[in-house]
């Protein structure tokens, strides 16, 4: 019995590792062939299935003007507008949501949840209907096609899962545990500071994962709202796609764009299986 | 010092929380709250802390207004019923936090801290994690914490409640040693609970709370001797004090066909509606006694808790020693009745064994 459980287990757990890593060794592979090799077969063995080249990777950087689609400018600015969105999502979006976990608002019969529930339903609307007032709002403030309005529009989109996550966090932290900073000297911003803040960390690590990938994955927003000035690396690596498919660079371009969510994947790991708050109350 | 209350009253809801509560607490003392759960003990706590403020009313320390004062500066401490400690800290951290917070010199925090560590017994435990501790000892980490402040205002919000039986008479002594040793001299001491034998045992002033209004205040053994009313009976007995109706009559005191002669404090009151209190501790096995009828038998500790009925009458009495009895088996009592108290039809107090009013 034992046993058999131990290789269901070992079973399951090679056949899910073949599913996941299966698509990243496809487009690895993929990314070091020409066309020939490409449509010749399933092959899997550089110089033993096909003769591997680095066209596929040398077009990213290449300047249009000698052929390649450059995706370096793209990919920073990518880089640049998720991080600034999401940092400062997380910072409104933290002070907001305790706000709403600690004091109580009211007006008329618009209460707390009321509000926390605003914030949700901006993500519950789908993205075409946000697009056209997005549009004429960054086009009368002159921020179309711009960094700037792209990380409007984002922390407009990333803010409500910040709130989202952080209220139900701060909902779980004792409230006894401000009160009990308050009576230890604390003003309200100090315990927040002190106190609440340092105990919060999983949550906050949860609420900007998700801000990150959200931000960085996002096609549609990036796609309407900016034409040549400035454009996002999702945008740039559609706009590989020609008459013929260039699948080497379309993996190598994939593979690119991945490797960041691996990387915060891996830091937040290691962090969400800490748990900070188990001992605050028994 | 002293910390006057005057007319509080707090009633976020439907229901008054607080209501036209005063006081007047003189430093040194120890006060305990006695009343059962939401009878308003944490919202008096919290106000006095000054985490509510009160709808109405007026509370002043060392004679200026305590309700201007934000919590943060008015230099008190609080132990809550929950183990309220600071979980991203250590245990030297945590205790040492509200030194920091003054932006003390560091050696003087360590001494201090020390100092608090040994006085709750903890010595040797400085780095370790608060999760990695058992309720008892983060409870004391808590309680460490609001000493090393020197705080005027010390509260103590059921502090033993969350914790098992050994632990809580283990801690419920060292409180008391604590509380007589020199700490007492300069603060005042609140001290909520609803356990009637902790609130003799702290032998402190008592102010018993029961749905926000103060019932009795008065010296420990004053409200156990004297309580003025059914309610504060009640809440200062566990088990509760067993009542029963009775009619006194040519000095003999009567109910369900029972008839004993009515004690010498008693004998006086012929009004109708009149109440017996008897405790349960004041009833006793007697082969001569009599016949009651047992409706539930629990054994708790070494002592066994007989419900028993007869005719309409339900009573408990307890017995300092473990005695097994089914249901429906008849057992015979009697009652000391020289204890007895006896309450008017409105609750209050005729008369008490103990020479309250009529005695």
């Amino acid at each position: 019995m034992n046993k058999l459980y131990i290789f269901l287990k070992y079973f399951f757990i090679v056949v899910w590792t073949v599913f996941v890593v299966a698509p990243f060794l496809w487009a690895l592979t993929t990314s070091f062939k020409d066309f020939q090799s490409v449509n010749g077969g399933v092959t899997y063995i550089p110089w033993l299935d096909f003769e591997p080249n680095l066209e596929g990777w040398k077009v990213l950087i290449k300047s249009p003007a000698r052929g390649g689609v450059d995706i370096i400018e793209p990919y920073f600015n990518s880089l640049f507008v998720t991080c600034t969105a999401s940092l400062i999502s997380i910072i409104l979006g933290t002070l907001s949501a305790y706000a709403l976990s600690r004091y109580t608002f009211k007006a008329g019969f618009v209460k707390n949840n009321d509000i926390t529930f605003f914030f949700i339903s901006q993500r519950i609307m789908p993205p075409i209907v946000l697009s056209i007032p997005f549009f004429l709002f960054l086009s009368s403030i002159n921020l179309l096609d711009s960094l700037t309005g792209l990380i409007v529009v984002y922390i407009v989109l990333l803010m409500p899962i910040a709130v989202w996550i952080m209220v139900d966090f701060f909902n779980k932290v004792p409230r006894e545990i401000d009160e009990t900073a308050l009576i230890d000297g604390c003003n309200p911003y100090q315990a927040f500071l002190k106190v609440v803040l340092p105990n919060s960390i999983p949550g906050l690590i949860v609420a900007g994962m998700f801000c990150i990938i959200f931000g960085w994955i996002d096609f549609f927003f990036a796609f309407i709202l900016t034409f040549t000035e400035v454009q996002l690396l999702p945008v740039k690596i559609v706009a590989l796609n020609s008459s013929v498919t260039p699948w080497w660079s379309l993996s190598a371009s994939a593979l690119v764009s991945v490797a960041p969510l691996i990387i915060v994947a891996f830091i937040v790991e290691r962090y969400l299986s800490k748990g900070n708050l188990s001992g605050a109350i028994k | 010092m002293d910390l006057v209350a005057n007319n509080l009253s707090y009633k976020p809801d439907d229901q008054y929380h607080l209501n036209e509560v005063s006081f007047n607490f003189k430093e040194g003392n120890l006060y305990t709250i006695l009343g059962r759960t939401l009878s308003g003990k944490t919202t008096l706590l919290k106000t006095i802390a000054g985490l509510l403020t009160p709808d109405s009313g007026e509370i002043e320390f060392d004679g200026k207004n305590f309700l201007k004062v934000p919590v943060w500066e008015r230099n008190v401490a609080m132990v809550y019923q929950q183990f309220i400690n600071y979980p991203h800290l250590n245990v030297f951290e945590n205790i040492s936090f509200p030194l920091k917070q003054r932006k003390i010199d560091q050696t003087v925090i360590n001494d201090k801290v020390m100092d608090a560590l040994k006085s709750v017994g903890l010595v040797g435990f400085e780095n370790r994690k608060i999760q990695e501790l058992s309720g008892g000892q983060q409870q004391r980490v808590s309680l460490a914490r609001s000493l090393v402040k020197n705080a005027k205002i010390l509260l103590l919000d059921e502090p033993l409640v969350n914790l098992d039986y050994k632990l809580r008479e283990q801690l419920r002594e060292e409180f008391k040693n604590l509380f007589s040793k020199g700490l007492a001299d300069e603060t005042i001491l609140i001290y909520s609970t609803t356990d009637p034998r902790e609130t003799m045992e702290l032998n402190g002033e008592v102010i018993v709370l029961d749905e926000g209004k103060v019932l009795q205040v008065g010296p420990a053994k004053e409200i156990f001797e004297n309580p003025n009313s059914l309610k504060v009976a009640e809440i200062s007995n566990d088990p509760p004090m067993n009542i029963i109706e009775a009619k006194i009559s040519d000095n003999h005191i009567k109910f369900e066909g029972i008839d004993v002669e009515a004690p010498q404090h008693l004998s006086k009151l012929t009004e109708d509606g009149l109440k017996i209190g008897l405790r349960s501790s004041d009833i006793e096995l007697n082969e001569n006694g009599h016949e009651f009828e047992v409706e539930l038998a629990e054994i708790s500790g070494s002592e066994t808790l007989l419900h028993l009925k007869r005719g309409n009458t339900k009573i408990i009495v307890s017995i300092e020693e473990v005695l097994n009895f089914k249901i429906h088996d008849k057992i015979k009592i009697n009652f000391k009745i020289d204890k007895a108290y006896a309450f008017h039809a409105d609750g209050k107090l005729a008369s008490s064994p103990f020479g309250g009013l009529n005695g």
